[in-house]
């Protein structure tokens, strides 16, 4: 990571003008057996203008249903709360129709399965040129946009594979495939939802770099949703950490990484097996992760946390900004950082 | 894909030679006497004796079993004693009449079954699906000949709308071919109720909604088509249960059919004309199964590649 990447995003502020999203105060409810269960907390965070922001977090921690409500993609029942402001325009109370034309031509999605994400039925042409066909494009642009996304999307022998099913589709080209469907829109925001976990290693890198590579090139903002430390560390600039539906920390990914300033971001990196240093043993983070669904009171990491105090347990800590670009929900933030 | 089928038929001849055995048996196993029922109770056991030596049902079992199996290859039943004539003759006469039924009660249940599956199935939990619901749960336990008798009780005494019985003008058709329809139409809607709210679940109509597609369109565009698949195989099975359905419907509205055919054969102990009936409905039902699986491979093509390698 450059020293000065590192300076320039984590020395100013980011300013409002530039957030191409601004997520705000986000929350969202689903039903559950109990009564509602509030899954996303309180969130915040901005996606800058052609940069990359990884969204991690273990499972439960409400990172999926963050990026399902950017999208607009909730399960029935879902309640939310907050602001999503798109060029400044909040598309969390915009009508269902604003909401749909987004999806696709402004912020697309990419998943985790991709065997499971495209349609077995469906030639992977027809699928990726479909939001094309439904903006009335002529049936031989379509074709001809389709051989270049795909192409685009590093799938080998494009014109050739768009006859093709998803079955007949390794894992890594499903996901390219995947990929150009989800820019066959043009949009500018691209969410990526662990979009590297049902692949196999040695694609995983692959893809990763693909992505990069895109989000260059198009200018693209991209948020790349994950439990993978090491994925996020690769290729976003910004990183939000979450936590049973909050926020723990937020800041540039490389300084927030080296330096944690929120004890469950610095057991995060804890855990990650380093495979350079000689210590090859990673910590393991202890204790199970806390659900929205039971989440215990004050700082909901308290019973997991190494540094936890009587405070910790009845006062929730609120996001405050603990460095210059960084924010932590941690009381003790500043002891953390210390070195 | 031919080699597919050409293995099909080889099954097919088992089938048909399993269903032709079994029929023999039952028929003959079944309490009554072919002579007895023709002759009439008074009937001294010297005249029964006869009848049955011009019948050939003095002959030993597995006789019997061997040349009607023989004669049965060469779609050859014997004449019915009831009827005066070939048995096949018969049942081919009828055969039509029951077809259009069939085919009349399938197009109803498929178009009407399909569409409030597809409704109620693209919202669960929703007002349409909860309606559907329990009309099909209703329609699926209404025993045909009391649905029957009904619909003849409302439109055709009732309101006068429509002709209780016979054949003549497409009018006639209507009350059998909805009374056979109804409870294949649950059958249908319930299914692809299922299906689709299966579908609708899964990950590849997230995609489709994020390309910022109507709940429509995802739904005509892409759950359809899947939820189709376990449709097609059941449509397929049902038809042949539908031609025995047939039998009940076709006695209620007096409908010149195989079932009231066959019912008659039945009664009067008509081996030759019970046997025809039976192996060809499961002649038909074997093509229909077949027909339901290839429609299958056409629209799943992770088994079109299977069957094709």
């Amino acid at each position: 990571m450059s020293d000065v990447r590192t300076a320039r995003t984590g020395g100013a502020p980011v300013a409002q003008h530039e957030a191409l999203l601004q997520v705000d105060g986000l929350t969202v409810d689903l039903p559950g057996t109990r009564g509602d269960v509030r899954v996303v907390d309180g969130v915040s965070f901005d996606v800058p203008a052609g940069t990359t922001v990884g969204l991690i977090g273990e499972s439960g921690s409400g990172k999926t249903m963050t990026a399902n409500a950017i999208i607009g993609l909730l399960p029935d029942g879902a309640r939310t709360g907050g602001r999503l402001l798109w060029r400044g325009e909040d598309l969390l109370h915009a009508d269902g129709a604003r909401r749909r034309k987004a999806r696709g031509h402004e912020i697309s999605m990419i998943f985790q399965d991709p065997l499971a994400a495209l349609n077995p039925t469906q030639r992977i042409g027809r699928q990726v040129g479909e939001i094309l066909r439904r903006d009335g494009v002529g049936r031989a642009e379509v074709r001809r946009r389709v051989v270049e996304l795909l192409d685009r999307a590093g799938v080998p022998d494009p014109a050739e594979r768009a006859n093709r099913y998803p079955h007949e589709f390794s894992g890594g080209l499903r996901q390219r495939a995947m990929i150009a469907l989800a820019l066959a829109g043009s949009p500018s925001l691209l969410l990526a939802d662990e979009p590297t976990t049902a692949l196999d290693v040695t694609v995983q890198a692959r893809i990763l770099t693909l992505l990069q590579t895109i989000q260059q090139d198009e200018g693209l903002s991209v948020l790349l949703v994950s439990h993978d430390l090491r994925v996020v560390a690769n290729v976003a600039s910004e990183v939000v950490v979450m936590y049973a539906g909050r926020v723990a920390e937020r800041g540039p990914a490389p300084v927030v990484l080296r330096r944690p300033a929120h004890p469950y971001t610095k057991a995060l990196v804890r855990s990650v097996p380093a495979v350079r240093t000689k210590t090859a043993l990673a910590d393991p983070l202890p204790g199970a992760p806390a659900t929205p669904a039971n989440r215990p009171a004050g700082c909901p990491f308290h019973p997991r946390c190494p540094i936890a105090r009587d405070r910790c347990r009845t006062e929730v800590p609120a996001v405050r900004e603990v460095a210059p670009g960084r924010a932590a929900a941690c009381h003790f933030a500043e002891e953390v950082l210390a070195p | 894909m031919i080699r597919v089928v050409l293995r099909r038929l080889l099954i097919g001849v088992f089938v048909m030679w399993g269903a032709a055995s079994l029929i023999f048996v039952i028929v003959r196993v079944a309490p009554g006497d072919p002579a007895t029922v023709m002759l009439g109770p008074d009937a001294d056991p010297e005249q029964i004796a006869r009848l049955h030596e011009t019948l050939g049902l003095d002959r030993p079992m597995f006789a019997q079993y061997l040349s009607f199996l023989g004669d049965a290859v060469r779609l050859d039943f014997g004449d019915s004693h009831r009827l005066g004539r070939p048995a096949m003759e018969a049942v081919f006469d009828r055969l039509p009449a029951t077809i259009e039924l069939t085919l009349a009660a399938t197009a109803i249940a498929v178009v009407v079954g399909l569409t409030l599956g597809l409704v109620a199935g693209g919202r669960p939990g929703g007002v349409v699906d909860r309606v559907v619901s329990a009309a099909t749960i209703a329609l699926q336990s209404f025993p045909t000949f009391w649905v029957g008798i009904m619909l003849i009780l409302v439109f055709a005494l009732g309101l006068r709308l429509l002709p209780s019985a016979g054949v003549g003008t497409p009018q006639h058709m209507v009350l059998p071919a909805i009374t056979l329809a109804l409870p294949f139409t649950a059958i249908v809607a319930r299914l692809t109720r299922s299906s689709v709210a299966e579908s609708m679940r899964e990950p590849y109509v997230q995609t489709a909604r994020s390309k910022g597609l109507t709940e429509p369109q995802v739904l005509l565009g892409h759950a359809l088509r899947n939820s189709l698949i376990p449709v097609v195989t059941v449509v397929g099975l049902q038809m042949g249960a539908l031609m025995g359905g047939a039998v009940i419907v076709e006695n209620v509205f007096a409908w010149p059919g195989l079932g009231s055919l066959v019912v008659d054969a039945v009664a009067n102990r008509d081996y030759a004309v019970v046997q025809a009936v039976t192996l060809l409905i499961a002649g038909i039902v074997m093509v229909l199964n077949l027909v339901a699986d290839l429609l299958y491979t056409q629209l799943d093509p992770r088994i079109r590649m299977e069957g094709a390698s």
